[in-house]
């Protein structure tokens, strides 16, 4: 029997921090830029017998720094423990990660769809990296411990994502903030960010959370997670309508075949071992350290968006497109300054950037821009919906016109323009009008 | 026989220019060469000669000096008596091991100990036992016994060992020489083989309190490559010597345990000297000592399962099958008291109990300056004692337990000696943390005002 069910959805995100040195050693911190595998290595960061670590500082910073831009709660003790496992990709067979006393917890993340729940986060060093190759003709393979120790924080979710499209959305705006914070790169193809999704279905009118749960790891792009959600809602619906629930595993994600796979059940999840790492004494914090770092910490790009509607008139839905960077924020803010000093239209500036009316780089001179803009002419702001309407009366209103057109009169075309603006009663966006209007009178 | 020399003496005479090191080097050579095939103390020698020389302005002005197998030393193969790593030449050198370079000290060798330091015998070396120089028939203890030996038979000038839980004190007072062991944090680890890494201490095994505190001077000291040494001024340790221990209050304590009736006696005698020296000593009640015998095995079998883990095969040349009994039996033993569902119940529980044990200290240190105890409950046990008993480490450490989980610095110095078995037994004398001082300041007062030293004897 067919039923109704929503999604219920947390996210498990974990991002490379792009410190100068790794996380417990003073090896560089360049596993994507190395020009050979195991240049950036050290007996720390190879798990030398002997070998110690030392906290990176700034990693504890920054990672505090993301919590408190994620309205996190700071914990003021906080401890490194150890995650025991094997794997080639660890040379010391486990990982130092934190384990339940984590750095940031109990914050949030806004999305259009409504918030997300961040649980915690949590700082620990990456992997090395396996490398599969054929050499000589032998299969080997080979480790390259480059990325070994690299920081990397993990961002875990509560459960309260509802859509695909909302993971995706959240997914970005996380990498935006980690960007705009500058603490990390989160390139995606590289693995700097790597997204797991923990995925299940809830029947419709039923309270609480689902009794299973699938997680979908190690999806590299924003559109294969949306896929993979929308995959496993439709994979998960299917065994629930024939009355099953789906095996709580571990699922991968095949982006050529469009497809998630299982790989890991519970039956043979790993029993980690978590105990405190006695290499690395317990972190005590104070309240002046974390006012400290909320008075560094940039303003954020929400904040400006709302700042610059009430000040400069810029609409959101403009100047949330507009920049990724603090410093592209500081440029653009000089920007407006420098438009409404000259009684010009910060909206309409804003407006005739985000659509590339005119090429321009950050860091241009704010003078060049506003001439470029004059140079557009002063045109009213019309939304493609009012545009599209007008238009379709005109064609309406002649269609002796456009029967002449479509027989090849193509320079009836000016008339309809006219007759457009006579219509709107406004100074139209000359480039718009003749993209809408061509594919109108095409039709 | 300049190998018989103490470090002090040593020092000196090559200040005064009536010996090199060169010297001393030669005869601890000839030693080695005829003893240690017996003995079984050192496990390599480092055949570079050109270390040595030129090295008179230094602290130890190139003296010969024995280096645990469990210490880091670059391109001098460090095995930690396991053939796991039979074929290791560290890229790099421990802290400990750069620091006693840096002091003018030559690593005459490597010494032998029990494999990863898992015992208090020797006997688990998988290069075969250490015999103790005082009495064929009898171990050195452990696990720093190859230390211990190579110090008792002049087979080197003075030594470094690690200690867990009685690794440094217990083999010195087997061996009848002194063993060091500094709080934990105030010599670094970078470098020496984790194997309990929440209690591991290097520190200096010598043939004199004195030695000991120029050897603790070279080594000790914040290491930025160690988060967990201390930040704290290093003094110098022997200016401690020769000091007045008038007014000292000394807190004697396991004495009332059950089976320690004649060695206790012994030891009450010897705190006499104390008084005779104007402290006022007591006997005191401390927290059972058996308790950290549990607390112990469980913290370190834990830390020692995590600790091997990285010897996975994959790299180091040998596979896991190398690893020989003792060691599987304790990573066996710490995966499961870690596992899920019972770290609470041994791990968690075993944290506490160790935090009532620093509580108990706390709580007597605020009436005494020192505590004092034997280091050992009796003398050395003869050859093949260890095997077959899965707890001989944890009892005969038993009485310097409950200070190393505490973090405690300890000195053992010898105490008795008996005349027909020609053994020794060691007394403990333990401070609060960073408190060196104090355990230098009564151990050297003693030493000095009793005739166990087989060194001042000569």
């Amino acid at each position: 029997m067919k039923k109704d069910y929503h999604l219920v959805c947390g996210m498990e995100v974990h991002a490379e921090l792009k410190t100068e040195s790794k996380m417990f050693c003073g090896c560089k911190n360049d596993p994507f830029g190395a020009k050979e595998p195991n240049i950036h290595t050290c007996p720390v960061c190879l798990g030398m017998p002997g070998a110690l670590p030392v906290a990176n500082k700034k990693a504890i910073e920054w990672t505090i720094k993301l919590g408190l831009a994620l309205n996190c709660k700071i914990n003021l003790f906080s401890k490194f423990d150890r995650k025991n496992y094997y794997y080639p990709d660890l040379p010391k067979a486990y990982q130092i990660s934190q384990y339940d006393l984590p750095f940031c917890y109990g914050g949030v993340l806004e999305t259009s769809f409504g918030p997300v729940g961040i649980t915690r986060i949590h700082l620990e060093e990456d992997t090395g990296k396996l490398l599969h190759k054929n050499v000589d003709g032998k299969d080997l393979s080979l480790i390259d411990f480059n990325r070994s120790s690299v920081p990397l924080i993990e961002i875990v979710t509560e459960p309260d994502i509802k859509s695909p499209e909302q993971a995706k959305e959240y997914a970005k705006n996380l990498r935006d903030i980690i960007r705009y914070l500058n603490i990390g790169d989160c390139d995606m193809e590289q693995g700097g960010m790597r997204l797991e999704a923990n995925i299940s279905l809830q029947e419709d009118g039923v309270e609480g959370l689902p009794s299973y749960k699938t997680e979908v790891k190690n999806i590299n792009s924003f559109r294969f997670m949306e896929q993979a959600i929308k995959f496993e809602m439709e994979r998960q619906a299917e065994i629930l309508d024939a009355n099953g629930i789906p095996p709580q595993e571990t699922r991968g994600w095949d982006a050529k075949k469009g497809i998630t796979f299982a790989q890991r059940t519970k039956e043979d999840a790993a029993d980690y071992r978590y105990f405190p790492d006695p290499d690395l004494a317990p972190i005590h914090l104070t309240e002046e350290f974390i006012n400290k770092l909320k008075a560094e910490l940039p303003e954020l790009p929400v904040q400006i968006c709302e700042r610059w509607q009430k000040v400069f008139g810029v609409e959101t839905r403009f100047s949330s497109l507009m920049f990724s960077l603090p410093s592209e924020a500081e440029w653009l803010e000089k920007l407006f300054v420098l438009a409404q000093n000259k009684n010009l239209d910060s909206n309409k500036l804003a407006g005739s950037i985000v659509n590339k009316k005119f090429t321009f780089n950050f860091g241009d001179a704010p003078e060049e821009i506003l001439k470029k803009f004059a140079e557009l002419g002063q045109t009213d702001e019309i939304k493609d919906d009012d545009l599209l309407d007008a238009i379709k009366k005109v064609i309406a209103n002649n269609g002796d016109a456009l029967a002449k057109y479509k027989a090849g009169q193509t320079q009836l075309l000016n008339f309809f323009f006219g007759q457009t603006m006579k219509e709107l009663g406004k100074k139209v966006d000359v480039a718009q009008l003749r993209k809408l209007l061509e594919t109108e009178l095409g039709k | 026989m300049l190998n018989t020399l103490t470090l002090k003496k040593a020092l000196d005479k090559i200040a005064k220019k009536e010996l090199t090191a060169k010297q001393i080097i030669d005869d601890v050579k000839a030693e080695i060469e005829k003893r240690n095939g017996e003995l079984n103390a050192y496990l390599t020698l480092n055949d570079n000669d050109t270390e040595i020389g030129n090295l008179e302005n230094t602290t130890l002005k190139g003296l010969p000096i024995a280096v645990k197998d469990n210490i880091c030393t670059r391109d001098l193969r460090t095995t930690a008596s396991s053939t796991v790593l039979d074929d290791f030449k560290p890229q790099y050198d421990a802290t400990i091991s750069t620091k006693l370079k840096n002091a003018g000290g030559y690593i005459i060798g490597k010494t032998n100990l029990d494999a990863w330091a898992h015992g208090s015998s020797t006997e688990t070396s998988q290069y075969g036992r250490t015999l103790n120089p005082r009495n064929l028939e009898h171990l050195p203890g452990g696990s720093s016994g190859g230390s211990a030996a190579a110090v008792a038979a002049d087979l080197c000038i003075a030594a470094l060992g690690t200690e867990t839980a009685g690794s440094i004190r217990q083999p010195s007072a087997w061996c009848g020489v002194v063993g060091l062991k500094p709080t934990y944090g105030r010599c670094s680890r970078y470098g020496v083989i984790a194997m309990a890494s929440s209690t591991d201490s290097p520190g200096p095994i010598a043939k004199t309190v004195e030695d000991a505190a120029i050897m603790l001077n070279t080594i000790a000291g914040h290491d930025p490559y160690d988060g967990t040494t201390t930040t704290k001024e290093t003094p110098d340790f022997t200016s401690y010597l020769n000091q007045d221990i008038k007014g000292m209050k000394i807190g004697v304590i396991y004495t009332e345990l059950e089976g320690l009736e004649d060695v206790s006696k012994i030891l009450l005698d010897q705190v006499k000297v104390f008084e005779k020296l104007g402290a006022t000593v007591e006997t005191v009640k401390a927290m059972d000592p058996h308790h950290s015998i549990g607390v112990y095995t469980i913290v370190q079998r834990g830390e020692v399962s995590s600790n091997l883990g990285r010897f996975d095969g994959i790299r180091y040349g040998n596979d896991r099958s190398h690893f020989g009994h003792e060691a599987k039996n304790r990573i066996m033993l710490g995966t499961y008291t870690l596992s899920k569902g019972y770290a609470d119940q041994y791990y968690n529980t075993a944290q506490k109990v160790r935090t009532l044990y620093i509580e108990d200290y706390k709580r007597l240190f605020e009436k005494y300056d020192v505590l004092i105890s034997l280091t050992s409950p009796g003398f050395a046990k003869k050859i093949g004692a260890s095997e077959g008993s899965a707890m001989f480490g944890e009892l005969e450490d038993m009485l310097v337990e409950p200070s190393s989980i505490a973090g405690l610095p300890g000195i053992s110095v010898p105490c008795y000696h008996d005349k027909e078995t020609n053994l020794y037994l060691g007394m403990n004398i333990m401070a609060p943390m960073y408190r060196e001082d104090l355990v230098i300041k009564v151990g050297d007062a003693y030493e000095k005002n009793s005739n166990w030293n087989s060194w001042r004897n000569k």
